[in-house]
């Protein structure tokens, strides 16, 4: 039953994973590529991992579950590091110069 | 120990001169905390993840762990608390934790909604990116980062620039995740911390 909860999860996980590198090929610009790019990976990687940390608590022994705390200690990190690496990458755009795509009719109508 | 504390107390630029007419109780308690309490919260702080990343409970580690994060505790704690710790701060916690199941769930939805942008066949009709400026009435360092850091964790948004006054500069992929900004998440920020 563990089992079947954490691969579904996992599934979920690389669903999140392929959606965030397909949009990183279909978007237009650097900008809004970095939204599939730097997000997407959050949900996939919150469900990879909790699918798991859930298969490996699933003996319910004291070091499988240090294991598990492990394991969402990656997800915490990884949700306090990803922003700051993305707005790193987005500052150092915008200083450089590079101007945001915008839709053609929008820049003909200020 | 108590050299170190002198130096400390003197070196500070922020902290207001005692003068000798103050009675010890009170410099006690500037230096409590000033200094000892980071030290101490950082020590357990570190401790904790050190017993979780160890995963061994003999002596021999746990001194090794004991001594290593007090030294790194006595050396680095004005990193973690840049101010005077008050009172308030374990309830700040209690309230931030509460705030972020919240912030999962939102971040569940926003992917959901660039998930369908992504896979959408009309993709490029759909969306429609552009930068927004916005001022927040956010007014402590922390709730700003959290709030901008919140911003970006959402998918859909990306937070460009923030001054310490609170202008924002975010980059949204569409009108749909524009428009929640500023909105609730700033309001749920503005009562975890306590503004």
């Amino acid at each position: 039953m563990m089992d079947v909860i954490a691969v579904i999860l996992l599934f979920c996980g690389l669903f999140f994973f392929t959606g965030g590198a397909v949009g990183i090929i279909r978007f237009p610009d650097f900008y809004s590529r970095l939204h599939p790019a730097g997000k997407l990976d959050t949900a996939g990687l919150l469900m990879a991992m909790a699918g798991m940390a859930l298969h490996t608590i699933h003996d319910l022994s004291m070091s499988s579950l240090f294991t598990g705390f492990k394991i969402l200690l990656i997800v915490v990190f990884v949700f306090i590091t990803s922003p700051t690496a993305t707005h790193a990458i987005i500052d150092a755009g915008v200083r450089a110069g590079l101007r945001p795509w915008t839709k053609k009719e929008k820049e003909e109508h200020p | 120990m108590a050299d170190h504390e002198q130096g400390n107390q003197s070196k500070d630029p922020l902290q207001p001169l005692v003068g000798p007419a103050t009675s010890a109780y009170l410099q006690i308690k500037k230096i409590f905390q000033l200094f000892l309490l980071p030290v101490f919260i950082t020590f357990f702080i570190l401790f904790g993840i050190w017993l979780l990343l160890s995963g061994r409970f003999d002596l021999f580690h746990i001194s090794l762990g004991v001594i290593s994060c007090m030294i790194i505790s006595f050396y680095s704690c004005d990193l973690l608390f840049s101010q005077p710790v008050n009172r308030r701060i374990p309830l700040v916690w209690f309230r931030f934790i509460k705030y972020i199941p919240w912030l999962l769930y939102q971040i569940f939805l926003a992917n959901i909604h660039v998930m369908r942008l992504v896979l959408h066949p009309q993709m490029m009709e759909l969306i429609d990116p552009k930068i927004i400026t916005f001022k927040s009435r956010l007014k402590s360092d922390m709730s700003l980062v959290t709030f901008a850091n919140s911003i970006t964790l959402t998918p859909g948004t990306i937070t460009v620039y923030v001054s310490v006054y609170g202008d924002f500069r975010v980059h949204i992929i569409d009108q749909a995740s524009g428009q929640a900004l500023p909105g609730e998440m700033e309001e749920r920020i503005a009562r975890a911390f306590g503004e």
